[in-house]
């Protein structure tokens, strides 16, 4: 069953939270996150595909089926390509609306800010910022059909 | 006179001691401060310096009549009198003031460049350039129609002398070469450049920002024209630097900016322009920053150049050879005389990744392309992991470096 987006939310604190305080440890578990992502064709891997104002590269792509966005990204290192796995996880297969209407309490829980500093921080909400444009992309075209 | 007590014995514990930012956890860990090529940590020489200044002295210099004037005045030149002997140079009137070596490297470009370069002119740089000895020179290039020609390395990063024998000529006006590379640790080998350059009619400007810390320099026996550093490389406070120039070039050369100390006389048909270093200082000078650099340069004297410069090489090999011993690990820049900065990647990892992870055991290192783009494109990669040496840091902490890179590769394997 398709478990609801804060149920993920709650899993990945509740993840971060068997880390403990070792940092190490839980920038180790966001490369491992990473490494599950399914590969991106290298089709998307270009400039048109990038999201602007990560300092690493971070390819973003989308389809849009039965209503549900589908993300698909890479990343040239390996905390990046982690952090937007979480995303992934949580908004891929959604509807607009509901990706639109999400509170993501979950970076501010796992203290994510402290653990990857404030530039990858800034990257992650760029990668947030660009998710969200094209679930509101994608809402416009739904209600002008 | 140098205080040669430290330098008897290198007890780097009594140097560590003069930094208190070092004795501090991060992430649970002490702090290992890797990061020294970016700025070195600061003495409480220096601090008090500048506190000192603040709580008794603070006053506008050169001008003013009363005693605080009179004290900041003297602590200001006196500063002026330490870098010369510093760097011996022949006058303190050599000596400008600026805010650090970007814009030692700028005023150079817009006044000698400015005068001195005419159109099929060409100045002279090297591919290991950090972008401060880069750009400025592209600007009064484009702007005087002058060419700017860059002397290669080898892939080791060392300077390819034959290629600048071939280079260099009587087009040529400027050398402008870096002193030790701030990516790669490579020393140059600039007596040869100058002498070459001086052979045929160029001038030559020393980028000495990671130089002036680790090397003795001796502006007259170099025989540079000019040369420029930093203050916060060389334990001193950030926002303030030296422009090292010829008497005769700086004489020569017109002011850079106008204001403040810069005139002597000024009506509105026309100035006249103070004598050096004045003329090149125009507004209220960095004047707390300025005294506490003679601080900072009384810690290297009283420690000793020398012997620092022999402890961050014993630091430099022992790290080297540990990271040789890593088969996953590929250094960068292997030239045979290097300062203590050692480049690296690590086989699979991205050098901002290993950066955070390091981080969350103490561990302060550079990563990135290090202000380097064009050399990062020769050695066709996007930046790489860099440690850097200072006189406080120790063989222990190169050892737990050395097993975190260790444990880092195991991890993700």
């Amino acid at each position: 069953m398709f478990k609801a987006i804060n149920d993920i939310q709650e899993e990945i604190i509740e993840e971060f939270s068997f880390l403990g305080d070792d940092r190490e440890s839980a920038i180790f578990y966001i490369m491992e996150l990473g490494d599950k992502l399914p590969p991106l064709d290298d089709r998307y891997k270009t400039e048109e595909f990038i999201v602007k104002g990560c300092q690493s590269k971070v390819w973003l792509t989308t389809d849009f089926k039965d209503g549900k966005v589908i993300f698909k990204a890479d990343s040239n290192t390996e905390i990046t390509k982690g952090l937007i796995s979480m995303l992934i996880r949580i908004w891929s297969g959604r509807s607009p609306e509901a990706i639109l209407n999400t509170n993501l309490y979950f970076i501010d829980k796992i203290g994510m800010k402290s653990m990857v500093g404030s530039q990858r921080s800034n990257g992650f909400a760029a990668m947030i910022k660009q998710m969200k444009l094209y679930a509101l992309a994608y809402q416009t075209k739904e209600s002008l059909n | 006179m140098k205080d040669q007590l430290i330098e008897a014995k290198y007890d780097v514990e009594t140097i560590r001691k003069l930094f208190p930012v070092l004795d501090q956890e991060i992430n649970g860990y002490p702090l290992v401060y890797f990061d020294n090529a970016a700025t070195s940590q600061k003495p409480l020489e220096v601090t008090d310096s500048l506190l000192n200044y603040y709580h008794a002295d603070n006053a506008n210099v050169h001008r003013g009549i009363h005693t605080l004037a009179e004290r900041a005045t003297s602590a200001f030149e006196k500063t002026r009198e330490t870098v010369k002997d510093f760097i011996n140079a022949a006058e303190s009137e050599e000596i400008i003031f600026t805010k650090g070596t970007t814009e030692g490297i700028n005023l150079v470009a817009q006044t000698f460049g400015r005068v001195n370069l005419n159109e099929g002119d060409e100045v002279i740089i090297s591919t290991m350039e950090h972008h401060s000895n880069i750009v400025p020179w592209q600007m009064i290039c484009d702007e005087r129609k002058a060419k700017l020609i860059i002397l290669p390395i080898t892939k080791e990063g060392e300077l390819i002398i034959e290629a600048f024998e071939e280079l260099i000529s009587t087009k040529t006006k400027i050398v402008a070469i870096v002193y030790a590379s701030n990516s790669l640790g490579t020393i140059n080998p600039v007596q040869k450049i100058i002498e070459l350059s001086h052979n045929a009619g160029a001038k030559v400007l020393l980028d000495a920002a990671q130089a002036a810390a680790h090397l003795e320099i001796n502006v007259q026996e170099l025989d540079t024209d000019f040369l420029v550093f930093s203050g916060h490389k060389v334990y001193g406070p950030t926002g303030v630097g030296i422009l090292y120039g010829k008497r005769a070039l700086l004489e020569a050369m017109p002011p850079y900016q106008g204001g403040g100390e810069m005139i002597r006389e000024v009506t509105f048909e026309k100035t006249t322009y103070n004598d050096l270093p004045y003329k090149f200082e125009a507004g209220t000078p960095n004047i707390a920053d300025v005294i506490a650099l003679q601080a900072a340069i009384h810690f290297i004297n009283k420690t000793g150049k020398t012997a620092m410069a022999d402890h961050e090489h014993r630091l430099l090999i022992r790290a080297t050879e540990g990271l040789q011993q890593i088969p996953e690990v590929k250094l960068i820049g292997t030239a045979k005389n290097k300062i203590g900065i050692i480049s690296f990647l690590i086989d699979g990892m991205h050098h901002l990744d290993v950066g955070i992870v390091l981080d969350a055991k103490g561990i302060a290192i550079r990563t990135g392309h290090h202000c380097t783009q064009p050399l990062m494109n020769f050695l066709g990669i996007e930046g790489t992991c860099r440690v850097s040496f200072a006189a406080y840091n120790t063989e222990r902490e190169v050892d737990f470096f050395l097993e975190s890179v260790a444990r880092i590769i195991a991890r993700r394997k």
